[in-house]
């Protein structure tokens, strides 16, 4: 330093700077940790409990009142044909809207209202979506208590989350490409189709899987529209009744023999699985399309 | 627009008649009148904000893209009013090209980028041909001949730039604008892009708005010099920069303001 710092109006106090830095390093380190600590916790637990049950036998095997002879085919089945369906019904829907929202719709109160009330409906409770399933779904459109129904009302559910991510994801490619496009006499529609909805691809499937992942999880709407606890056949089309993994498992946990606790950790492995392999499946999609 | 409107006038290509851009109540561009013959390289400069770029989308019909955006008089491409009822702008922008200030290709392959425009017009040609003789015309063909597949965001920004002319070109237009094409690009990069557009107006008509008085002055035939949605002077280059008639333009090609 070639000029004294006396009577200068700067105090430094780098020391003091310096330790509160490593203060909130260490505060974010242990937020961080803890809940690695706590899901890790969990998982042991769960693999300590359940995984000598995983086998083939357990999971081609239908429920039972003997928990030696107990199966997850039914609700592994339930929950995949429940979700097929479901993201059938959601990823066409969800996608256009986004698109009608980015792309289309003049900027005014209406799309302010819209894309109000789809946020205000991504936090409306689970259960209340079951309520709205059962009444319209069960009942009004007189569809039992089949997959459909559960795919309709778990399609309500995501299609929300849907729209959001996939608005994001529609949002984040360039104006200039959508100007580049048109600059060479492309149509509204040549512009979304080949340009921003390509570019917009890995975003999309990134965000329609996640919302999908948790459709997988969700007890509560399906157990409203009737999803059934003990379901002795495998399902065979959409019409026909079903239970899907979290219920099967929660029907299990609540009943008084240890031994069902412990199908119902194997049980909980998995729909471990499934999750993991929708997230898998999301990332393998995503790194595919953001390649080209 | 039928081809018989086209060829019916020979000059100029393009010419306005009192016209002005509105967004919302503010008037970017006031009452222009101008006259662009063909083969030339029509120069637009100005300071920040003077309607340039403005005045350069009302040819191929850009501001529509604009929410609020209004036009009043008149715009014609040989003889043909662009804001006439029957006029699609997507035939306007297929005869009138536009290069971007910032190089904006589509995360796609070269190859792609520069098919893009003909496959949407109904090109049913050689592609491979159409996309070496555009990628020839804008000077990269050589740079790039053996990776067509490759992203074309792997290239530098000057090539990147050269392949937006390219992918103008590929869908044979009759004038290119170009809105500061060289304003993100360093000295070398525009050294290519600045003969290219000498190149380039043996075929086509050009108009380039750059903030660069330096090239307006090498590139172009004629000059204009906006001023608060104005056009101040228009007239042969070496005139507006040798002898200009207004206080104001000398003014601001001498530096004064601006």
């Amino acid at each position: 330093m070639s000029r004294p710092d006396t009577g200068s109006d700067f105090q430094p106090r780098a020391a003091q700077r310096g330790r509160t830095a490593k203060i909130f390093r260490w505060i974010f380190f242990g937020a961080t940790t803890l809940a690695i600590v706590v899901l890790a916790v969990l998982l042991l637990d769960v693999l300590r409990t359940g995984a000598t049950h995983v086998s083939w036998r357990f999971i081609v095997s239908y429920p039972s009142r003997f928990p030696e002879s107990a199966g997850i085919l039914v609700g592994l089945l339930g929950s995949l044909w429940t979700l097929g369906l479901t993201a059938l019904l959601s990823f066409p829907l969800g996608i256009a809207t986004a698109i009608w929202l980015e792309e289309y719709a003049p900027s005014g109160w209406l799309s302010r209202t819209i894309q109000m009330n789809i946020a205000n409906l991504a936090s409306v409770p689970s259960v209340v979506y079951g309520i709205l399933g059962l009444a319209l779904f069960v009942q009004w459109m007189n569809l039992g208590r089949s997959i459909l129904a559960g795919s309709l009302t778990l399609t309500l559910l995501i299609l929300p989350v849907i729209i959001i991510s996939s608005q994001e994801a529609i949002r984040s490619v360039p104006k200039s490409i959508r100007l580049a496009a048109f600059a060479l006499g492309a149509t509204r529609w040549q512009t979304v189709s080949r340009q921003v909805f390509p570019a917009a691809i890995p975003g999309i499937l990134t965000g329609t899987i996640l919302a999908l992942s948790r459709a997988v999880g969700e007890t509560a709407p399906l157990i409203l529209i009737g999803a059934a606890a003990y379901v002795p056949f495998a399902p065979v089309s959409p019409m026909d009744e079903f239970t899907v993994l979290p219920i099967q498992i929660f029907n299990w946990i609540s009943r008084p023999q240890p031994q069902f606790h412990q199908i119902a950790a194997a049980g909980i492995i998995v729909l471990l699985i499934v999750l993991l392999s929708f997230n898998l499946a999301a990332i393998l999609l995503r790194n595919h399309y953001s390649k080209r | 627009m039928s081809a018989g409107v086209i060829e019916a006038s020979a000059a100029p290509v393009i010419e306005t008649r009192d016209l002005s851009v509105l967004y919302g109540t503010t008037r970017a561009v006031k009452g222009v009148s101008i006259e662009i013959d063909a083969n030339r390289v029509v120069a637009f400069i100005g300071p920040s904000g003077c309607g340039k770029s403005t005045l350069l989308r009302c040819f191929n019909r850009m501001n529509d893209l604009v929410p609020g955006a209004n036009i009043e008089g008149e715009a014609r491409y040989r003889g043909l009013n662009l804001y006439g009822p029957d006029v699609d702008p997507i035939e306007v922008r297929r005869r009138i090209g536009m290069v971007f200030q910032k190089p904006n290709p589509f995360p796609k392959s070269i190859f792609e980028n520069v098919a893009f425009g003909a496959r949407i017009n109904g090109f049913r040609g050689s592609m491979a041909d159409l996309v070496e003789k555009s990628l020839r015309q804008a000077a990269l063909w050589d740079e790039v001949k053996d990776r067509l597949d490759a992203s074309a965001m792997a290239l530098s920004g000057g090539q990147q730039q050269r392949l937006c002319i390219a992918r103008a070109l590929a869908i044979e237009p009759d004038v290119l604008l170009m809105d500061e094409p060289t304003s993100a690009l360093d000295p070398i990069a525009t050294q290519k892009i600045e003969d290219l557009i000498y190149d380039l107006k043996r075929e086509y008509t050009i108009v380039i708005v750059t903030h660069n008085m330096q090239q307006a002055a090498r590139v172009s035939d004629r000059t204009a010099f906006l001023y608060m949605g104005d056009v101040i002077e228009y007239g042969p280059t070496d005139q507006i920069f040798t002898n200009p008639r207004e206080t104001r333009t000398e003014e601001y090609i001498t530096g004064r303001f601006g």
